[in-house]
């Protein structure tokens, strides 16, 4: 690799001033998308944000997200498929407040691979879930958030 | 010879080795140190040794309890039940190494165990009847640099250079981390072997800020994996690391690395070695626990050992775990210097035929010390030596720690905490480490470092809700008894003072604690406030005297300890279980 990832990450800072301008505004999403990031049960967010709650479970949505969590306030999770046609990744956490934590929009022909990092109020169950041929695809993870000490 | 045929011979040669025949009077038995090498590579394995130089006692634990798929198997297993099925004979030196039983008598007639002058005689003898260290491998699994007064004087320091006289190749961590990361760093440095963990990794923010690691596009801090040639062998060992090191242990020390289990990494980690280095065989270097090693066995493919560590397992006799494509072979090592384990490969065509595994015990007593290790352990005591061998009382019981509850040393620790910070109650962290004091022996302030050294032995006092109470032994019980073992810690239950309670590990996570009462039996409420005493916050930094000056204090005080009630739970719906035996 010509380029350490030191650098990279450097030249992603100055170039994300940029893409800065380029983002579209996303008002008029964010208008329909808030009942589903108000809702406080996943089935009404899954409701809210998908029109449907049939989830189908996936081993091709690959979610990775710690088991235990070092720091319950920034969890990192990411989420990628392999699958055709995705539209979006989405993630919900099951006893937060309010369940929707994050939706990525995935345009045509961008490669489906997110990660981010989320806050877990608590111990709870984290689901990933993958729009695609107008299905939803899902994978979820129980992440223990622990007061920690007493270790071997 | 085929794999079953070697695996039959381990058998016998195990029982060969060591067994006494007749349950004779103990002084008859002298166990058998001169193992010649089968097959043509050999692995020694020693694991969280808990930085004890010298020799010492310790006592295995009477509970060590096994829920769902662990239930009734190694390592859950304790006494009787551990004789029967490791075919070890009652008081036998054997059923003294992996057992409580008769632990009193065991150790008056062999003495103590471990000890780096010792290892190193015995080391040196294995390695050279393997044909001497090109045809040999020694391993340590990490809890090296803690756990003794002189290792956290030196922070870690004594610990390196005795590895490095022990001639460690490779060795993984845990409690070295709990030195703050600029000192592990400076160790490592000063370490003569390969220090390897493919599950840590620095954050992105530290990534960013250009901290140290072994590879900047991967993010992994230290090598992941090392291949060694053994005897013309290429033989890939991976590294690693006890995997909630910042959840267990203080966050702060280590702000910059992120663990975890990292099992689908691990998993493309094998795939890659495999494809690239063609390696003869695959062995981790685990600090996991043994029940996370064998899940991991099940759920990664193309490992061929697991030589494992942290849950302080004495496994005589490894588990062969199935699956997808094929098999791995699941060991523990046990702990505090007390064995080492010895992995022959036979190797052919480039592939691992058959082997054969023996834990020895390391009886100090029937092992002549090294002269140059003990003359290096005499230089790193001897600027100490009043301190450490000050006597603060003397013991009338047996104290000892290992086991899943209240310890007596565990019971003691926790009696000074009120006694001396005048509070109701009292906690004391389940670790398993800390050695054990014999019966009319002293206690000195050697033994009280043993059992507390760590880097944040602070203690407190404070205002505490039985809600809150309830709260943290919940959480610890969960670390303890989930059924999952990739979200078990392996540690042990949070030890108690002036309260008891009942636990139901089966039950419901935050379901398992109830009748929480205090010593005099009034029930401890919910919404009342109580004054706790303890020591070892992970959190924040607590503001109180260090634990062994707080629990020095209380032994001269003192004078002579006798430890009549331990606050250990009433255990429910647990059934028979092979793990627990009640004294």
């Amino acid at each position: 690799m010509a380029i350490s990832r030191r650098k990279f990450l450097n030249m992603l800072t100055v170039g994300s001033t940029a893409c800065l301008a380029l983002m579209t505004p996303i008002t008029s999403w964010a208008a329909w998308a808030s009942d589903a990031f108000n809702a406080e049960k996943p089935e009404d967010a899954y409701k809210s944000l998908f029109g449907s709650n049939e989830l189908i479970e996936s081993d091709e949505v690959k979610l990775k997200v710690p088991k235990i969590a070092e720091n319950g306030g920034a969890v990192p999770v990411s989420v990628k498929t392999d699958m055709k046609n995705v539209e979006s990744i989405s993630i919900f956490v099951k006893d937060n407040p309010q369940p929707l934590t994050a939706t990525f929009q995935i345009p045509v022909g961008t490669i489906a691979d997110i990660s981010t990092r989320i806050r877990l109020a608590q111990t709870s169950t984290v689901t990933a879930v993958i729009k695609a041929d107008g299905n939803l695809y899902s994978k979820s993870q129980e992440v223990k958030v622990t007061i920690g000490g007493c270790g071997g | 010879m085929n794999r079953r045929e070697f695996n039959r011979l381990l058998t016998a040669g195990a029982i060969a080795g060591i067994l006494p025949k007749t349950s004779l009077a103990f002084s008859s038995i002298q166990p058998n140190y001169e193992l010649p090498q089968k097959g043509n590579a050999r692995l020694l394995h020693i694991t969280d040794c808990h930085a004890q130089l010298n020799p010492i006692y310790f006592r295995e634990p009477n509970v060590n309890i096994g829920l769902h798929e662990a239930l009734g198997k190694t390592p859950h297993i304790v006494g009787e039940a551990f004789l029967k099925k490791n075919a070890l004979s009652q008081n036998s030196i054997e059923a003294h190494a992996f057992t409580y039983l008769n632990f009193n008598a065991g150790a008056k007639e062999f003495g103590k165990v471990g000890g780096f002058a010792h290892l190193s005689t015995l080391i040196k003898s294995l390695r050279s009847s393997a044909g001497g260290n090109e045809n040999s491998l020694l391993l340590d699994g990490g809890d090296t640099w803690q756990g003794s007064a002189t290792a956290y004087w030196s922070r870690g320091k004594d610990m390196v250079q005795a590895a490095n006289l022990l001639g460690v190749d490779v060795m993984t961590g845990h409690w070295e981390f709990t030195y703050k990361d600029e000192e592990v760093f400076s160790n490592i440095d000063d370490f003569n072997g390969e220090f390897l963990a493919q599950n840590i990794k620095l954050t992105e923010d530290a990534l960013f800020e250009g901290k140290r690691a072994h590879d900047e596009d991967s993010g992994h801090v230290f090598m992941p994996y090392s291949i060694k040639e053994i005897n013309g062998h290429r033989v890939a060992i991976i590294g690693q690391a006890f995997p909630y090191t910042p959840v267990a242990n203080p966050k702060r020390f280590i702000p910059d690395w992120s663990f975890g289990i990292q099992n689908q990494e691990l998993q493309e980690l094998v795939d890659e070695i495999k494809e690239n280095e063609k390696p003869s065989a695959v062995i981790l270097l685990s600090h996991n626990g043994m029940d996370v090693d064998l899940k991991l066995a099940s759920v990664v493919t193309g490992i061929d050992f697991i030589l494992g560590g942290h849950t302080h397992d004495g496994v005589p006799r490894p588990v062969t775990v199935k699956n997808s494509s094929g098999k791995t072979v699941v060991t523990n090592a046990g702990s505090n210097g007390k064995f080492v384990g010895v992995l022959d490969l036979n190797i052919q065509n480039g592939v691992v035929k058959g082997y054969e595994y023996r834990l020895l015990p390391v009886f100090s007593n029937f092992i002549k010390a090294d002269a140059e290790m003990a003359a290096l352990i005499e230089s790193i005591r001897k600027p100490h030596l009043d301190t450490l061998s000050e006597e603060l009382a003397v013991s009338e019981s047996l104290l000892y720690r290992r086991g899943n509850f209240n310890g007596t040393f565990d019971q003691l620790i926790c009696d000074a905490l009120r006694h001396e910070l005048n509070a109701e109650i009292s906690l004391s962290p389940g670790f398993r480490w800390g050695t054990t004091v014999l019966p009319g022996q002293a206690i000195t302030f050697e033994h009280v470092m043993d059992q507390t050294c760590i880097t944040y032995p602070e203690t407190y006092a404070r205002d505490m809700q039985g809600k809150e109470i309830k709260a943290i032994l919940e959480d610890v019980a969960d670390n303890l008894f989930h059924p999952d073992p990739f979200y078990q810690q392996g540690g042990d239950m949070v030890r108690v003072g002036g309260m008891n309670y009942t636990c139901e590990p089966t039950a419901a996570t935050g379901q398992r604690i109830t009748n929480m009462t205090l010593d005099n039996g009034k029930s401890i409420e919910a919404n009342k406030y109580y004054k706790v005493a303890g020591w070892a916050t992970v959190g924040s930094k607590a503001h109180g005297k260090p634990i062994w000056e707080v629990v020095s204090r209380y032994l001269r005080d003192q004078k002579t300890i006798n430890i009549t009630t331990i606050n250990s739970p009433k255990l429910k719906n647990l059934g028979s279980n092979l793990g627990n035996i009640i004294l």
